[in-house]
């Protein structure tokens, strides 16, 4: 998957905020609609696309989605 | 002897999911005021950690895997005549109802929802489980008087075994057998499993302050002794019941 495959995938989960506004280098914990909904879908997202766990210390571990992407790929 | 209305003596409990968390809590407790355990979990090292932490003599652990027909089968089969039941096996599952899938569905549903009422059927269809005897399942505040985020999967089992417990306490009543639920507000030793690792505990403490007006998370005794009274004779004219135990987390 690339980047900007990723970035909409990632933006698919959201149902408020605006597809324009995720960027990769979007620090998607500043969204006002991340929260453990969004969460848990993004782990779920990753789970279907990749076959791969994305963890809390994960999500702590980053802020953009970029580094996210880059995250899922190296695991 | 003092006066205990709670007393256990004299009476065999089994208990599933009894190598950890809540079913080893209520383990505990019912050995000290008297009970002969039956123990099962899949783990047998575990198993055998809360056989060590019961008190008084001869209970038995019996090492059971849950996930198929054939594991239920072969507890029952071994199990001895019994006057009390606590199925507290059991699994959590966080996740968004737009991503449930049907694996993740039917994993949830055999282990939480199958699982505790083939055990039901069989024991009474083997004639393990003696007259007079106490079911006690262990439901959740989930699906029954709450909701919670990334539950849905979980509270549906949760309710299941809800409505299974009232249809089977009118059923069993004809032999003086009780079945009643325990729905416990949050315990911590399940707290990083329930939240799929996706927070951190520090943020699932955070996220749950000033949500309990006792002022604290649920402990294993909590429930324990909430099944120590549903097991026990004082409990003798209650049935059907779901009973909450939560800190008052409902209430706000």
């Amino acid at each position: 998957m690339t980047l900007d495959e990723f970035v909409a995938k990632f933006a698919e989960e959201f149902d408020e905020t605006p597809a324009e506004e995720f960027k990769a280098e979007t620090v998607f914990k500043d969204l006002d609609e991340w929260g453990s909904l969004t969460a848990l879908s993004i782990i779920s997202m990753v789970d279907e696309e990749y076959d791969k766990r994305v963890t809390g210390a994960d999500f702590r571990s980053v802020s953009t989605i970029e580094e996210l992407y880059n995250l899922v790929e190296s695991k | 002897m003092a006066y205990n209305p709670f007393s256990l003596e004299g009476k065999t409990i089994l208990i599933t999911g009894a190598s950890s968390g809540i079913g080893r809590g209520i383990a505990v407790e019912c050995s000290k005021i008297g009970a002969k355990l039956v123990i099962s979990g899949r783990n047998e090292k575990r198993l055998q950690d809360t056989l060590s932490q019961l008190q008084g003599e001869g209970h038995l652990a019996l090492q059971a895997d849950l996930s198929t027909q054939e594991g239920v089968d072969a507890l029952v089969e071994q199990c001895p005549p019994i006057n009390g039941f606590v199925p507290c096996a059991g699994i959590p599952k966080m996740q968004s109802v737009k991503h449930i899938n049907r694996n993740d569905l039917e994993e949830i549903v055999w282990i939480n929802q199958e699982v505790p009422i083939l055990l039901t059927t069989e024991l009474l269809k083997k004639k393990k489980l003696q007259k007079k005897s106490s079911i006690v399942f262990i439901a959740s505040l989930s699906g029954i008087f709450v909701a919670n985020m990334g539950e849905s999967l979980y509270s549906t089992t949760k309710a299941a075994i809800s409505g299974f417990a009232k249809g089977a306490a009118l059923e069993l009543a004809a032999q003086g057998t009780r079945v009643n639920t325990i729905c416990p507000g949050l315990v911590p030793t399940s707290i990083l499993e329930m939240s799929n690792e996706v927070f951190s505990e520090e943020q699932l403490m955070e996220s749950t302050k000033g949500k309990y007006p006792l002022r604290r998370l649920g402990r294993p005794e909590d429930m324990a002794y909430a099944a120590i009274y549903l097991l026990s004779d004082a409990s003798d004219w209650v049935t059907g019941i779901n009973m909450k135990v939560d800190g008052g987390y409902s209430l706000l």
